[in-house]
Formats: structure tokens, sequence, C-alpha cells
């Protein structure tokens, strides 16, 4: 009973984190999705938030909520200057160039929050005002519970968002064939902004949920991002149902084999599952094999 | 040529880099700066592996701190705790390095760019955590000193100045390889790689396996320079091989110029140099050096945006500016192309049974059957969607037949990868030229020159002699040298079939090889394919042009929505009532109504 407990314990743990993991992994997806290029500062945009928020909550003593809105805005402003100074002036590049454009704008980012906010990592309150509940000798944190209702609603959202409303028909009318979607009067420019505010938002709430367990730091974003790629790549290489799993699947295998293997390379189990999935299924759960058309 | 190198230019460089490293002999310098040169010259080693990565090949590779690292602790480990001798240990971590980069290449390689990035990042990270936890090995955050210098031939090289000639005599010979790479058979598969894998492989590279020996080349030149950095500072710890020090690897090799051995040296010297100059900000401007990281960082996205050959490109397009190169080539000595067709056996050259490709529900290739005659041309045509390109590309080995045999010459080549079907005779050409665009015409027939099994002799020159012969074919042997970005549309074709004809094809396939071609130039190019099986070739074609198919091919296959409706003689195909139907449409409806 005891290792029962334990275990839903940890599993528990797990898909809290594995959420966050799969709210950044969505946006990476939509991002690579819609302009084919991995965003290597995509768990910045959790880091920029969370410290939106630390800045408006704690700093301004802003209410939370107002707080909160406040940091999504700025991420929306932020996703726009992003598009337009890291992506649109390489868009008619190879991947390459922009690929390791993101990547200056990954270590830009950090190392200018690390200067304006200094190396110590923030503290954040928790949305709730209760610690959690204790649930059949679980105890449930009421800042995971959050994050996993949270969780649920975006990807719910998201999914009506992309499926049921004309935007989202034309932005994914757009990463599905650009010229196709420009020949039809589709602001293929505009689309590519409004994912890249999509996904920053989408980052900024990870981080702001994630923020009172991990607490806000420099680093937070880089080691998220590395686990949410993990996690699409596992779930299958651009593919939203993909991510999410492989984000969930990542947090429970990450925290069951940090309670029984080893704490210290808590942050090495990502990387392994990968390899594994490299090595035996390189398409991921859901991926399909596709080859270069000539 | 972009591998000759003007007098003039050559005594600038051999001044440079002699004069340089003595500096630190001639005057008396302290020894920071001596152990500033001691850093430039061993990360510039470092950088040396990233131009042939990135630079050549066009693979990411953000890892190249745990390879430098690797080197290192080998060397430390081997010196300190182990009581190695210096070169032995050099030796282990080297090998050590070069056989992760290989593991990690062959895992990954495969899979796109955008694996590779995040492969060798979490590889970093997890070197970095070993670095720090593993203490019993490692000894942990506190690093390790008092590691060995070497001797040499019996010089005790435990001088610092000494020290530091025997580390750059070991770059300048690294710079020299280096920048002889690029015009050796593996140089010109990487930059073939980089330019086009897909044309690459369909040509004959073995694209995997350059990407994996350039990864393994790139991981050795890492740890060589991290090797001999362990000896130089003579006390190493992790915060030295972080994924902060691969940032900084990065940013002086695209800052250099990736695709310059020159480059490279260039850029890991501004990247040492910057923290000092730095320093000499005045007072208001002092927080740049806080942010040096945050600098590098934007640094990298402009140089992206408005640099993208760094700072050696930069002056390479100066240079070509103001120095005019020979347009022309001389032709005088080119030999005419030999086309050895072995005519063995009387059955089909390529025999398509019952082949299939399908791509989820949808049947683009929906059970064909045909086979190709020696010495003949055959057009493949049918209306757009039939199936044709999918065909071929079933053929040349882009994609997996779903059902059904690929037999070339009596073997089924259908589970074959495009460069070994390649090596086994079979040449294409693409609808959308697909040429290596920054390399020149010359290097790019070499390219097909150099495919597995290819009936020439064993060298350079003969792949050059060949790769001449085969432009002087289609017409453009004086055009050798200019790179094939700057041609003209119908020369790109010509190129392209030229670099096809120079790897012996036996069977050549050809996709709407008259596409974009004005009315002239199909005249020409219809002379030009009379011309190919006049030396007995088979050609496999497809074109929307029907006078031109007409006019060349023996044997016509008609396709529509992935199965064969008609066959044969070009005079009584077009005139098949069926064949009228699918092309227009409406004739047998019409006929049904009637």
């Amino acid at each position: 009973m005891q290792f029962i407990t334990e275990n839903l314990q940890i599993l528990f743990t797990g898909l809290g984190l594995g959420s966050i993991y799969a709210l950044v992994a969505l946006g990476f997806v939509l991002i690579i999705r819609a302009t084919n290029v991995v965003n290597f500062a995509q768990g910045d945009f959790a880091m920029l938030g969370g410290y939106a928020m630390v800045l408006f909550f704690t700093g301004l003593g802003w209410p939370y909520w107002i707080a909160f809105i406040g940091a999504l805005l700025a991420m929306a402003v932020f996703g726009v200057l992003f598009n337009y100074g890291v992506y649109y002036p390489l868009r008619h590049r190879s991947f390459l160039p922009v690929l390791i454009s993101t990547l200056g704008a990954s270590i830009f980012l950090q190392n200018t929050v690390l200067y304006v906010a200094g190396p110590q990592p923030k503290p954040l309150d928790k949305l709730l005002n209760f610690d959690g509940i204790t649930l059949g000798g679980v105890f449930l944190d009421s800042q995971y519970i959050v994050i996993l209702v949270a969780t649920v609603a975006l990807v719910f959202f998201t999914f009506l968002f992309f499926e049921k409303t004309l935007l989202g028909k034309k932005l994914q009318a757009t990463s599905q064939d650009k010229d196709m979607a420009r020949l039809l009067g589709i602001p293929v420019a505009l689309m590519i902004a409004i994912t890249f505010i999509y996904s920053a938002v989408l980052g900024g709430i990870a981080g702001v949920l994630v923020g009172p367990i991990l607490f806000v730091s420099i680093g937070m974003g880089s080691i998220i991002a590395l686990k949410a790629f993990a996690a699409t790549i596992i779930g299958g290489f651009g593919d939203v149902k993909g991510a999410i799993v492989g984000g969930l699947l990542l947090g429970v295998i990450e925290s069951l084999a940090a309670q029984h293997i080893s704490v210290p390379y808590k942050d090495a189990y990502a990387f392994l599952a990968l390899f594994l999935f490299l090595l035996f299924r390189p398409q991921g759960i859901f991926g399909e094999k596709v080859s270069e058309k000539a | 040529m972009q591998n000759r190198i003007s007098l003039p230019a050559l005594i600038v460089l051999a001044i440079i880099a002699i004069a340089l490293p003595l500096i630190p002999y001639q005057l008396h310098v302290s020894t920071y700066v001596v152990q500033m040169f001691m850093q430039a010259v061993t990360y510039a080693i470092a950088v040396l592996g990233m131009v042939v990565v990135l630079g050549y090949t066009g693979q990411i590779n953000l890892a190249q701190a745990a390879f430098f690292g690797l080197g290192a602790y080998g060397v430390a480990l081997g010196t300190v705790s182990g009581g190695i001798n210096f070169w032995i240990s050099l030796a282990l971590g080297v090998g050590a390095a070069t056989v992760a980069g290989l593991a990690l290449g062959l895992t990954t390689l495969r899979l796109g760019g955008h694996y590779l990035a995040m492969i060798t990042i979490s590889f970093q990270q997890i070197f970095d955590l070993i670095l720090v936890n593993w203490v019993e090995v490692t000894h942990g955050p506190d690093g390790i000193a008092g590691i060995g210098r070497p001797s040499l031939f019996g010089w005790e090289l435990a001088d610092d100045k000494a020290y530091l000639l025997l580390c750059t005599i070991v770059l300048y010979l690294l710079v020299f390889a280096v920048w002889y790479l690029p015009s050796t058979r593996l140089g010109r598969a990487m930059r073939s790689v980089r330019e086009n894998e897909l044309a690459a492989e369909v040509v004959g590279v073995h694209t995997l396996r350059t990407k994996v020996i350039a990864f393994a080349l790139s991981a050795l030149l890492g740890a060589i320079g991290g090797a001999l950095y362990a000896g130089g500072f003579a006390y190493i710890s992790p915060d030295n091989f972080n994924f902060a020090r691969s940032v900084e690897f990065l940013t002086a090799t695209l800052l250099g110029g990736a695709q310059s051995p020159f480059g490279g040296v260039i850029g890991t010297v501004l990247i040492v140099q910057l923290p000092e100059w730095l320093k000499h900000l005045p007072e208001s401007l002092r927080f740049i050096k806080d942010v040096y990281l945050a600098v590098y960082g934007l640094g990298v996205i402009l140089i992206m945006v408005f640099l993208y050959e760094g700072i050696w490109g930069l002056i390479k397009n100066l240079r070509a500016k103001f120095v005019k190169s020979q347009a022309k080539t001389d032709v005088s000595g080119v030999q005419p192309l030999v086309l050895d067709v072995q005519g063995s056996g009387d059955s089909a050259l390529l025999r398509l049974e019952n082949l299939q490709k399908h791509f989820g529900g949808l049947k683009a290739v929906d059970g064909i059957d045909i086979d190709v005659q020696r010495g003949t041309v055959h057009a493949l045509i049918g209306p757009n969607g039939s199936g044709k390109t999918t065909s071929l590309n079933v053929v040349s080995g882009i994609y997996r037949p779903t059902g059904g045999k690929v037999i070339l010459d009596g073997e089924d080549v259908s589970q074959l990868k495009p460069h070994q079907r390649a090596g086994r005779g079979v040449g294409r050409t693409f609808q959308n030229i697909r040429l290596f665009a920054s390399l020149s015409a010359l290097e790019n027939v070499m390219v097909g020159a150099q495919r597995d099994n290819n009936p020439i002799p064993k060298g350079d020159k003969a792949l050059r002699d060949r790769a001449m012969s085969a432009l002087h074919f289609v017409g453009m042997a004086d055009r050798a040298h200019v790179i094939v970005r700057n041609l003209p549309y119908g020369h790109q074709r010509l190129v392209e079939i030229a670099r096809v004809l120079a790897g012996h094809p036996k069977l050549l396939l050809l996709d709407e090889p008259a596409a974009g071609l004005n009315q002239t130039e199909k005249m020409e190019f219809v002379e030009l394919l009379k011309r190919l099986r006049g030396h007995g070739l088979t050609i496999f074609l497809i074109d929307h042009d029907m006078g031109l198919v007409e006019k060349v091919s023996d044997r016509i296959t008609v396709l529509n929505f992935g199965r064969k409706i008609a066959e044969g003689a070009p005079a009584e195909v077009l005139r098949n009532p069926d064949v009228i139907a699918a092309y227009l449409g409406t004739a047998g409806e019409t006929n049904a109504a009637a």
C-alpha cells in the first residue's frame, strides 16, 4: 500500500511537470508547423513570462489576476517583437540560419534578464492560497492541480481555436502550404506573427504556472525547452497530439526515475529516453516517416 | 577553384602567420598575454572542427565544448590521476571524443538538422552533469590541477613559450589540412551535402557516412584543442566546458566565416579578445562587460541577418569585386567523353514489376509493369498526378516501393538506397534543377564522377578529366569554373546532365528535362538526347512536351491514376483513344454519348 501511494504521489507530480513540458512543446509544434523551424528560444518564453509575473506581482504589487493578464499581454507584445526581430528577416533562408538566430535570441534573452534581474531565483506565490489536499494518502499540491486544469483547458482551447474558427483555419492553411495560402488571399506574414504571439503567450502561461514550483530563474527556460523538445520527438515531430502525450510521458518518466534511481541525474533521464526513441522509433509515437519530395 | 590563393595573398598570409606567434618571444610580455595566446590557439583548433561540420557540411554542433572537454579531461585524468604519459593521455581523450562523435552522429544524423541541434545540446548538458556529479573520477566542480606538459623528441616543453610554439605549429598544420579538405573527394562530398542533400545522395554520395565522418572529425579537432588547452593551463574545471563555451565556439565560427579555416581563426581571435577590449570601454559603457554573453547572442542574430558568410566571406566578396576572375576556362586539352555502355544480355535493362507506391490511402503508383530495353529512349507520359514523378522517385530510390520490384540489369534493387543505386549506374536529373549552388560547374560534375564503382582510374586527376569531358560533351567546358548559381537556367540544366554523365550511367533518368527551356534550347536538347542514344545509353524520361517525346522516344508508356493505360511506339500510342481521353478528359465521354 505504501508502495502504491508513493508511486501515485510521484505520478501526480510527474503529470504536473509533464503538463508544463506539454505546454511549451505545444508552442514548439505550432511554430514548427508554421515556419518549419525549431524555435530555440521557446523555453525562454516561459522564463520571460515568469519574470514578467514576478515584476508585476511581487515587484509592483499588482493584484494576482491583473498581474497575470499583464504578463500575458507583455508576452503577446514580445511575440510580435520576436517575430519581426528574429524570424522575419530570415524567412526566405534555409532552416539553419533561422535556427541559429533563435539560438542567439535565447542567449541574448537569458543574459539580458540575468543582468537586469540578477542571478538569484525568484519565488512566486501559488495561484490558490491553500497548500493542497490529501486524497487516499496522496498529497495533491494545489499548484499542481492548477497546472493540470490549466493545461487541459489550454489544450482544449487550442483545439477549438484551430479547428473551429476561421482564423484558426487560416493559420492551418498557412502552415500547410504558404504559397497556396497566399494565392487565396491569406496574409501569410500576419498569420506567422499570430503564431509567434500565441506561442509566446502559451510559453508565458507555462512560466507563470511553474514559477511557484521551480522558482523563476534564468535557466528555467532552457531546461524546460530541452525537455519539451524531447517531448515533441517522443510524441512525433510536429504532431500536436504527440507534443502533449510526449510531454506528460516525459514528466512521469523523469519523476519515477529520479525517485527510484538517482536524483542528481534527474535531468539526464529525459535525454536518455530521447536517445532510446531516436534509436528505435525515430518518428515518435504518432509520427509517420516522411521523406523529402523530389 | 575556391582553393586557389594568389601569390600576394599567400605572402601576406605567411608574414602574418609567422609574425603573430613570435610576439610573445620578441616582446617581454606578461604571462597573462602568453595565456591569452594559448587560449586563442587552442580555441581556434576547436573552431576548426566547427568549420568542418557547420561550414563545410552544413550540420550544427552545439556540443563542441563537450568534445573540447573530453580531450582536456583525457589529458588531465591521464597525467594527474593515471600518471600516464602526456601523449598517450591525449590520444585517449581524443579517441574518446571521436568515438562519442561517431556514436552521436550515427544515432542522429539519419534525421534532420533540428534533431542534431537538440541532441548535441542534450549531450552537452549530460556531459556537464557528469563532470560536476561524478566526483570520484572528475573531481567534481573543484576541477583538476597540476596537469603535466609533454616532452617532444627529448625537449621538455615545460616553458610556457615553448609549449605555445608547439600549439601554434599544431594549429597551422590543422589549418592547412582543413583548408585543403574541400578540394578532396571527402570535402566535395561534404559540401554537396550542405548544398543539397537529396541531390548528393541521388548522385552517389553516401550522405549519412559523409555527415558522420564530418561530425567525428569535428569532435576530434575539438578534443585536440581541449587536450592542448589542459596542458597549457595546467588546471581545468567543469565551467571551462559548459554550454556557454559551446556558444562561444559557435559565435567565433559564424563571426569569422564558417566556410573557411582562416575565418574560423579570425573569429576565435576576436572572441578571445573581446572581453579584453570591453575592459577599455568608458565607465558609462562598462556594463557591456557584464553582459558580454548577451552581446554574443545579439551578435549571432545580426551575423545571420547581415553577415551570413562572416568576416572571411566579406573579405572574399570584396576581393571578387576588384579582382576579375577568368570567366573562360581553357578547353584545349579536354578528352572526348567515353560512355562505356556494356550491352550484356538482351533482357530489359530496367524492369518494373507490379510496382506500387501508396501514400496513406493515395495510390500514386498502383501496380505498373514496364520494361526499358537497352539502348533505347523510353518515355513515361501522363496527365498531372498520374504517378510519373513518383515512379521515377521509386526507381532512383528516393521512395521505397509499397509493393513490387525494381530490377536493374537483373538485380533487384528495390530496397537499396539512392547512393547505392547510383553506384550501380542509375543516374538522374530533377524537374526543378538540384545542383550544388555554391560549387563550380566542374566541382558539381566531379561529385557525379566520384560515385562508387565508376569505371575510371583512381585519383583526383582522373575525376577532373572525366568531369571536364562530361562538361565538354554538353558544351559547358569553357564555363567549368563558374559557380553554378551564377549560370543561366538552360546552362544549369546542361551541368546537371553532365554531372550524371560523368558517372558513366547505365540508365539515365530525366525528370522533365525540357521544362523551362525555350524553343532553341529545346532543339539543342533534342540533339543532345540523340547523341546520347547514339552512344548506346539507355534513357528513361518524363516530359510534357509531346513534340519532344515523339521526336526522341523509341517507346512510350502512358500512365493515368497510377496505372498503365497504353504502351508502344510513339505514333501508335499518341493516337490511342484512351490516351487522348486521359489528356483531354472528354473524348471518351463524348464517344459514349454519341
